[in-house]
């Protein structure tokens, strides 16, 4: 009788597995891949460690004068000096804490409706949405007891991260409003949406900028004088709830015909139908969508620098015209580009993270 | 829904927006600050420093009229405006005065709906250069490269002089005066162009500003003042008396030092201007101390223009034909009685 | 009849017919009211100020200098002409943005997703350093941090007598067309149609006989040859005008300034960076059982990607695409920031300025970018539902 007695498994060759085996099938699994991971390592070589060098190594940090800045490196001292401008703009020092206190709360509110799980969410919701503008406008500009502070004061990424919140905020609702207004079987409600979504959506917010700061007040009546940040806010959102509107469509468009169908069949009234089954349902699946506009909002809040408000990066521009400080702009810009970074890069992240727990209901 | 988002938006406007008065005395008064444009950065002229204060003789003919009116020259919001939406925000509303180099011209004053009260700055465009170069005169300008800033009237005044003179440029358009001198310094441009006086300024914001000299060669007639909306004539009287009141007094010889002496003076032209006698400030709705306050609070225009832009400021520039008219210059202003 | 009796019983306001009729009304009123008012309060405001209206002015001598300009233009043309310098800058940064942009968020989006390791992670790391910064920081960053680090004239980079690079912007030739250089643009077209016939004759014979024809080999062969005997043949009809120094700067020659350089860097950059992420999402749209499919009937790799993958994901990239090339139409006006003269810069920027006249210049600029994005979004449905897929 014969036993066939299977020789043991023998190892896999030394050269598949193990470090040796990774960089083998993912550098050099093919003569252009090697050369094209050759290529990559001498661009990281070359431009890498002199990066690292001129941002850490040989950089400045201490001191706060320019002439603290004998490095080669980067003088962080520069970004230092000014910290509290590039954060607040002219806002009065004494009232920093109001500032820090809105954008806490903010946070924290956020944070609580992002947790899952948490208990009470509605209502922490609806305190975001109805009481905590107030609270926030009597923080930022004062009244109640508070020192006013006017607007032309408010700068840096304090005034950056108020025109995207503001800008959002009025974006949303009247973005459903749209949405809904396109996707209506009623054809003036549906012309002036769509008229109104493809004008904003087809010119460069620049121009409607200038529009809002320039022509804005020949449009309105003598008597009302409207703040510069307000008018800002005001072409900022319109341009956004027509972008709004048009994620929001996206996500009304993907829903079944059959949901409406169904609330149709029970009897539901309009309103009823969209607040009870459609738009909380096409709301979720539109989140990413957004997130993602809001990032879109974020990153055009730069462009008021061409009206003239101090946002972040204007801010960052006019303190390289000091002449006690001139030619630091590169570190200027790194430090703007971080922090608009850091702001982007996150809100992408949980979008994308969003978007993969989402991706299980009604997706084509 | 649509109806609802109306009422948002009109909630919206009437939170940002205040209700204002017809003149706009009356709407100062009630506000109790003047708003007042300037530039985003002009030494000498409108700067603001690390803090956010702003000083400058543009910012002085603000405080000025706050001092007339108000009776306390800080109280003066403001507000920077760029050289394209200057006019817009005067138009509006936005802003009770322009007070930001602005060069008075026919068009300016006639179709854009608002009027110049007075010049409080004789100046001229003028050309700033490398010293490398080694350039004498305007005239060799031929080729050159030149940064300006966008929307200003140097840009028309620089194309009519080169093309009277038969050469070429390459204009290089920037946004504000800042960029200008970047540009200028980086290289990006031989020539920089502006206002002679603003040339001065800028020059100081050079990282090494003897590097640079200014050329002889006036180009232009720039008298520079602050603006008032058209339509408003006791407003407007209110702006224009207000230089007059501080170009009277450095003429007198009475100064925010002084002045309270000069209460004593028996001089009947000081003792009208002070508000002891005459017209007083009754034509124009206002205390009769009002030049008084001008005096004490800013100062006459000699001790403005000396502190701003003449020998007690980097800038250093001489007086010239900003002279008082019996001193060799033309500021010249219409007496008080 | 239970409906006519509940239609009855209802009186005619809870009629949905009659309460949707109302409810158009009454927003029609309510919108037309809004545009009576704003109309009202302008020709108020526009009356009491002082303000000239109309568009008499683009009848006007403009009188102030353009750095660049497609067409001549001197301080003797009207403003009507700026507008003309304007719109034909901001469509050329925008063409050549647009072919950047492409070709390079191609490379990116696929090198994301090559196999290899590093060039992925090289790819990702730049997609997302780009994508997260603000666009007009980037422009910012490369006229006034990159491009001002470069040499004064004087000093210029070149390479030989022919190109320079200084901070004043990129100096080529300008090659001159002689007499004689329209028998290289006829061979050319002659070329060019001998391509589309072999290629309609190749494919109708692919379809026939299954034998397939190098089109591409010969139509590369094709290009380059005959146009290049004809240029040799003619005499050499093109003539090079060199850039010289010559007082201050350089002349002759093409000049690329440094503001549409910035410009251009910038824009590419950016919006390479986001059309990666759509080639990568489209390539990866297409489900690999079409891959495998395609290995089984035996193509080989460099064809499934060519006649399966591509055309497939083709239908997902390209209205991303199309929406991407307008964002960057409309970026394009960020210029303004950096004096690149486009439309935004100088029309509603220094004609606006210097007539003051801010309604007619800011609805003429709003009209022309109005008019780009409707009628790229016209051809992209137009595209859409030709080359949607067609289900049973």
């Amino acid at each position: 009788m014969i036993v066939h007695t299977p020789h043991p498994n023998l190892p896999p060759p030394s050269t598949s597995v193990g470090i040796i085996g990774w960089i083998r099938k993912n550098l050099f699994s093919s003569p252009l891949n090697s050369v094209l991971t050759l290529c990559a390592l001498y661009i990281i070589f070359k431009y890498v460690p002199p990066m690292i060098r001129w941002t850490l190594l040989d950089a400045n940090w201490a001191g706060s004068t320019r002439d603290a800045c004998t490095n080669d490196g980067a003088c962080w001292v520069f970004i230092k000096v000014r910290f509290h401008q590039f954060m607040f703009g002219f806002y009065p020092a004494s009232e920093y804490w109001r500032v820090i206190l809105a954008f806490g709360l903010i946070g924290a509110l956020i944070a609580y409706l992002l947790i899952e799980r948490t208990p009470k969410k509605s209502w922490v919701a609806a305190f975001t949405i109805f009481v905590y503008p107030i609270i926030a406008f009597f923080l930022f500009y004062g009244g109640l007891g508070l020192p006013v502070v006017e607007t032309y004061k408010w700068g840096g990424l304090m005034l950056t991260l108020i025109l995207a919140t503001i800008g959002m905020f009025f974006a949303l609702p009247f973005g459903i409003i749209l949405a809904l207004g396109r996707r209506s079987s009623m054809p003036i409600p549906k012309a002036l949406s769509v008229v109104f979504i493809e004008l904003w959506r087809g010119v460069p917010l620049i121009t409607v900028l200038f529009m809002s700061s320039v022509m804005l007040p020949l449009f309105m009546p003598e008597e009302l004088r409207i703040d510069k940040l307000a008018r800002a806010l005001i072409g900022i959102s319109l341009f956004q709830s027509a972008y709004m509107a048009e994620v929001i469509r996206g996500g009304l468009q993907a829903l079944p015909k059959g949901q409406m169908e169904a609330a149709d069949a029970l009897g539901l009234s309009y309103r009823q139908a969209m607040s009870l089954i459609i738009l909380p349902q096409a709301l979720k699946t539109v989140i990413p969508g957004i997130v993602n506009t809001f990032i879109e909002l974020f990153k055009d809040t730069t462009l008021v620098l061409i009206i003239g408000l101090m946002d972040l990066l204007s801010i960052v521009q006019s303190a390289f015209a000091d002449p006690k400080w001139l030619g630091f702009s590169v570190e200027g810009y790194v430090f703007a580009g971080l922090l608009y970074w850091i702001f982007c890069f996150s809100m992408s992240q949980y979008s994308q993270r969003l978007e993969r727990k989402l991706h299980t209901g009604h997706k084509r | 829904m649509k109806k609802l988002s109306f009422i948002m938006v009109a909630v919206f406007f009437l939170i940002s927006a205040s209700l204002a008065a017809a003149s706009t005395l009356e709407e100062v008064q009630k506000r109790d600050v003047v708003q007042c444009g300037v530039s985003t950065g002009l030494p000498g002229f409108s700067n603001p420093d690390e803090k956010g204060n702003w000083t400058g003789l543009d910012v002085d003919a603000c405080r000025a009229v706050a001092a007339a009116v108000l009776h306390n020259a800080d109280k003066v919001k403001f507000i920077p405006l760029t050289a394209k939406e200057r006019f817009t925000a005067l138009q509006s509303g936005e802003i009770d005065i322009l007070s930001r180099n602005t060069t008075w011209t026919l068009t300016r004053d006639t179709s854009l709906g608002l009027n110049f009260t007075h010049t409080d700055y004789y100046d001229g465009q003028g050309f700033m250069v490398s010293k490398k170069l080694g350039i004498k005169s305007a005239k060799e300008l031929n080729g050159a490269a030149i940064c300006i800033q966008a929307g200003t009237t140097t840009e028309l005044n620089l194309a009519d002089y080169f093309k009277e003179n038969k050469m070429k440029y390459e204009a290089v358009v920037f946004d504000t005066s800042d960029q200008t001198v970047k540009g200028f310094e980086a290289g990006r441009c031989d020539v920089l162009t502006s206002d002679q006086s603003q040339l001065y300024g800028l020059r100081i914001k050079l990282a090494k500003p003897d590097d640079a000299v200014v050329l002889p060669e006036i180009i232009s007639k720039e008298p520079l003042g602050p603006v008032v909306r058209q339509g408003d004539d006791g407003w407007f009287n209110i702006v224009k008396w207000s230089l007059f009141a501080m170009i009277n007094a450095e003429e007198m010889g009475i100064s925010s030092k002084n002045v309270d002496e000069m209460k004593k003076s028996t001089n009947p032209n000081v003792r009208r201007l002070l508000g002891l006698e005459g017209i007083k400030g009754k034509g124009m709705n206002l205390s009769d101390d009002w030049a008084y306050q001008i005096i004490k609070q800013v100062g006459n225009y000699g001790e403005v223009f000396e502190r701003n832009v003449g020998a007690g400021s980097p800038l250093k520039i001489k007086r010239g034909i900003n002279a008082l008219w019996n001193k060799g210059g033309i500021q010249y202003a219409p007496p008080i009685r | 009849m239970p409906t006519e009796d509940s239609s009855q019983k209802t009186a005619w306001w809870n009629n949905t017919h009659n309460r949707a009729l109302l409810f158009q009304l009454l927003l029609a009123c309510a919108v037309s009211l809004f545009f009576v008012f704003i109309a009202n309060n302008t020709v108020h405001n526009l009356d009491q100020r002082g303000i000239t209206t109309g568009f008499a002015f683009l009848k006007q001598k403009a009188g102030f200098g353009i750095i660049q300009h497609l067409i001549p233009y001197t301080e003797n043309n009207t403003y009507g002409r700026t507008f003309v310098v304007g719109l034909l800058n901001t469509i050329l940064v925008s063409g050549l943005g647009i072919i950047c942009a492409t070709i390079f968020g191609f490379i990116v989006g696929v090198a994301r997703l090559s196999s290899n390791w590093l060039v992925s992670k090289l790819a990702a790391v730049y997609i997302e350093t780009f994508r997260n910064l603000p666009l007009l920081l980037q422009i910012f960053f490369w006229y006034f941090a990159v491009l001002q680090a470069l040499p004064s004239p004087r000093q210029s980079l070149h390479i030989g007598d022919s190109f320079f690079l200084n901070i004043r912007g990129l100096y080529l030739p300008r090659p001159i067309f002689e007499h004689g250089f329209g028998w290289v643009v006829g061979a050319l077209f002659f070329v060019l149609l001998a391509i589309i016939i072999i290629k309609r004759w190749a494919g109708k014979r692919q379809e026939k006989t299954g034998e397939q024809f190098p089109v591409l080999w010969t139509s590369l062969a094709l290009i380059l040859s005959l146009p290049t005997l004809a240029y040799f043949a003619s005499g050499t009809p093109i003539d090079w005008e060199y850039p010289v120094l010559k007082g201050f700067n350089f002349k002759n020659g093409i000049t690329v300034i440094p503001e549409l350089a910035a410009l251009l860097v910038a824009l590419s950059v950016y919006t390479a960076s986001l059309i990666a992420e759509i080639v990568r999402s489209g390539i990866l749209s297409v489900r690999h059982g079409q891959t495998e499919a395609a290995y089984a009937l035996g193509l080989r790799p460099g064809k499934t990607l060519r006649l399966v993958i591509i055309p497939q994901a083709m239908r997902v990239i390209i209205p991303q695409m199309t929406s991407q090339y307008l964002n960057l139409v409309k970026n394009s006006s960020l210029a303004t920031a950096i004096g690149y003269p486009d439309l935004v810069s100088v029309f509603a920027g220094t004609t606006l300025n210097q007539t003051g006249q801010a309604i007619e210049v800011i609805a003429m600029t709003m009209a022309v970018y109005l008019t780009i994005s409707l009628t790229i979004s016209y051809f992209m449905n137009w595209y859409n539902a030709r080359s949607l897929l067609k289900e049973r």
